[in-house]
């Protein structure tokens, strides 16, 4: 090669992903200030947003670390559950004590992880479905008879967790969206994210390497549970009130549906997919009772022509495209590259 | 080609993303069963009065939703046909929920912004609470036809009423009242069994109002058990009542659930009667006639009672089938005719359509003109009591060969 291949430096990266951020709120805001985005549509895009939480933090797991836990519901509702009795129970203001209860939900629900996580990772694909999905219903369970073993009301049970002060607004969903995918992005990339993946490609060659894997697996279910807990913080504000029944087995498949849809291992595939299938439900009320078989009809057809998912292992690069534009622009010759796509 | 089909697919849905975003509120105004509501509106003209339709139309409860949507349509249609309150038509939106707070709320959110000026709705307690969280500080009039726990109207914790919220049912704790006073008054019972589902609040709810009542008549509650949503064998809970050989069985569950632990009981040989709450109502689709016989439930509505009762299921059957035809027919049929006569009352006062004093308007005469509102399931009419429940009394039912059937008011 004669021409080296040139690249944006880091910072610049940084840089660009952090204006179009900035300029995503702006926009966002402005239109919903100046009531071009509706209430209603400003409510579809919180739920957007939660779900868009879910599915990358679920994706660390599934996609990045290689399991299939099926309990990802659990956490959320041990995230919505701290932030809401926080909430409740702490006489703050609302205004302070909803951060104190993200960040209580987030870390909570990582403890919970963790303790999950040591023996539960210990076993491999279906037995690690199966004991996760058996401690997401011991957590529903939990919440929904804790008050008559601890004998004075805690979370309400049935009778549902009731007057959580209503604090979600599209402003702070989208800086927690951005801030769960910019750290899970930058976990990713860094040394402890590789050793993540490499567990996921070859358990046995990783810990040849000397990786323990234990830590690793332990590690990447974790993060999967803190950012699946900060969704259900945000969850507990958008709704206000909290049933244990939200939280089931069917919600964790939900997400589960969502992750495989956008390809496993792809963020920029699980904010795609977390998006259409929370919105396309809502775009077809008009066809009122059609439009779950719709929705079934989407998620089979997407399931049948592209089995990797909508992305593959995919992810988006705003910067690696721009480079790829620049660098096409002199040497139109170099088709070599290619960005790193593996889809099947 | 695999490939250039998965792009198509992906740009698709994409754009179809975007193009609902882009036009949000012009495409459809009124996504109300297309069948008998549209063919019996003679042609709108000029302002209508947007009333909004929420229930789980689709799922596990749809038989509650349908109902109330049907029953309150019917109403509704009627109204129109008869020229409509103040020349305005009444036009309304109806939204599925699917039994979901969340979206019932976005559903909520969505009526709020196509302008409706009251509520018939939510259907299933949980929901109602989230929707009544978003439509409190609108002021938003609601009246639910089925919400029956106490929190849709009221905050026990900080004692406030939810001033915009009236319901046509009756709440959880008078239905389990009731029926233990009815165990021990009419059918002598001394000792009963309670069989509630621990993961809801409708069940626990109508379970501990009958426990503490029972406590009071004089009755022994000798076995207090209970199951998980989705169980279906019940023989267990079953057997340790069969030891405790009660009087009677309380079992508030909803009536796909009743159905099975009737049958389940009947094949262990257990013969004590069964009592119910309003959930029963449609049980006998779901166990035979000759294990049902002889059981009672309690009801807000007694089928084919007086003449204003049959012409209303004669009405219904017409227009929607018998399929739906239950309580929560009926009472969100009486829950349309107070919105009916608030509104013209609320009309009649000039404030504009929609505005807040116009919302004000609406939840005043609900409370003014509630008691001259004489419903099929209240015919001495609506009186709300402080904290927005209707005063009423509860009709038992009975089931004789499979069929339910009115034994009396108590």
């Amino acid at each position: 090669m004669k021409q080296t291949y040139k690249k944006i430096p880091m910072p610049v990266r940084y840089v660009i992903n952090t204006l179009l951020f900035v300029a995503f709120l702006i926009v966002g805001l402005s239109l919903i200030q100046s009531g071009v985005i509706t209430k209603y549509y400003t409510k579809v895009l919180m739920l957007i947003g939660i779900n868009i939480i879910l599915t990358v933090s679920l994706n660390i797991a599934t996609g990045y670390l290689g399991q299939l836990p099926l309990g990802h519901a659990g956490f959320m509702a041990v995230g919505a559950y701290t932030a809401a009795i926080f909430m409740t129970r702490s006489g703050l203001d609302a205004s302070v004590s909803f951060p104190i209860g993200l960040v209580l939900g987030a870390l909570m629900a990582g403890l919970v992880g963790v303790l999950i996580g040591i023996p539960a990772l210990r076993l491999k694909g279906d037995y690690l479905a199966i004991i996760t999905l058996g401690f997401g219903e011991i957590i529903r369970v939990v919440l929904l008879n804790i008050d008559s073993v601890l004998g004075f009301k805690l979370t309400y049970g049935a009778a549902s967790l009731k007057g959580i002060p209503k604090e979600t607004n599209f402003l702070n969903t989208f800086l927690c969206v951005g801030i769960a995918c910019l750290l899970i992005h930058t976990m990713m990339k860094s040394r402890h994210g590789r050793a993540i993946l490499s567990v996921r490609e070859n358990e046995i060659a990783a810990e040849s390497c000397g990786i323990n894997l234990t830590y690793y697996k332990v590690l990447g279910f974790a993060a999967s549970a803190v950012f699946a807990g900060l969704a259900g913080a945000l969850y507990a504000g958008y709704l206000g009130i909290l049933n244990p029944s939200s939280f089931g087995f069917m919600k964790s498949i939900e997400i589960l549906v969502m992750v495989v849809l956008g390809g496993m291992g792809s963020m920029v595939g699980s904010v795609l997919s977390a998006t259409v299938l929370t919105a396309v439900p809502e775009l077809l009320r008009a066809f009122s009772e059609y439009r779950m078989i719709l929705y079934s009809l989407l998620l089979i057809t997407v399931m049948i022509f592209k089995p990797s998912g909508l992305m593959g292992q995919y992810d988006f690069s705003l910067s690696r495209m721009l480079e790829h534009v620049f660098n096409q622009k002199p040497a139109r010759e170099k088709t070599n590259h290619k960005a790193g796509e593996k889809n099947g | 080609m695999k490939k250039l089909l998965s792009i198509a697919l992906v740009a698709m849905m994409a754009l179809s993303a975007l193009a609902g975003c882009a036009a949000p509120v012009a495409t459809d105004t009124s996504a109300s069963d297309a069948s008998a509501a549209d063919a019996a509106q003679p042609a709108a003209s000029g302002e209508t009065i947007k009333v909004g339709i929420l229930g789980p139309h689709t799922g596990d409860y749809a038989v509650y939703g349908l109902a109330v949507k049907n029953g309150a349509q019917l109403y509704i249609d009627q109204v129109n046909a008869a020229g409509g309150i103040n020349g305005k038509q009444i036009e309304t939106i109806v939204y599925d929920n699917k039994g979901d707070s969340t979206e019932a709320i976005t559903a909520f959110t969505r009526m709020v912004d196509e302008g409706i000026t009251a509520l018939i709705g939510d259907v299933l307690s949980g929901n109602t609470i989230a929707v009544v969280g978003e439509a409190n500080p609108i002021n938003m009039p609601m009246i639910t036809a089925s919400a029956t726990a106490v929190g849709a109207t009221y905050n026990a914790d900080t004692d406030t009423v939810y001033t915009n919220v009236f319901r046509s049912c009756f709440i959880d704790p008078f239905q389990g009242e009731k029926m233990a006073q009815y165990a021990a008054e009419k059918l002598g019972a001394k000792t009963a069994a309670v069989l509630t589902m621990t993961g809801d609040d409708y069940s626990v709810g109508l379970a501990d109002a009958f426990k503490a009542k029972c406590a009071e008549v004089g009755i022994n509650v000798v076995a207090d058990e209970g199951y998980s949503k989705g169980d279906v064998d019940f023989k267990a809970q079953l057997t340790n009542i069969l030891a405790t050989a009660p009087d009677v069985i309380f079992c508030p569950n909803y009536y796909q659930d009743d159905g099975m632990i009737v049958t389940q009981a009947r094949e262990l040989g257990l013969t004590s009667t069964f009592l119910g709450g309003d959930g029963w109502a449609g049980v006998s689709a779901y166990a035979s006639a000759a294990d049902l016989e002889g059981s009672y439930f309690c009801s807000a509505y007694a089928p084919g009672s007086t003449d204003a009762v049959k012409k209303f299921e004669a009405d219904y059957t017409a227009a929607y089938g018998a399929d739906t035809l239950n309580m929560f027919a009926a009472t969100a049929y009486d829950a349309a005719q107070i919105l009916v006569a608030a509104l013209t009352k609320a009309e009649a006062s000039g404030a504009a359509t929609g505005s807040d004093e116009y919302k004000q308007a609406v939840i005043d005469a609900i409370k003014t003109e509630g008691p001259s509102v004489v419903g099929i399931t209240s015919e001495t009419g609506y009186t709300f009591d402080e904290h927005n429940n209707p005063i009423k009394s509860a009709v038992i039912m009975t089931l004789t060969d499979g069929v339910e059937t009115f034994k009396e008011m108590y």
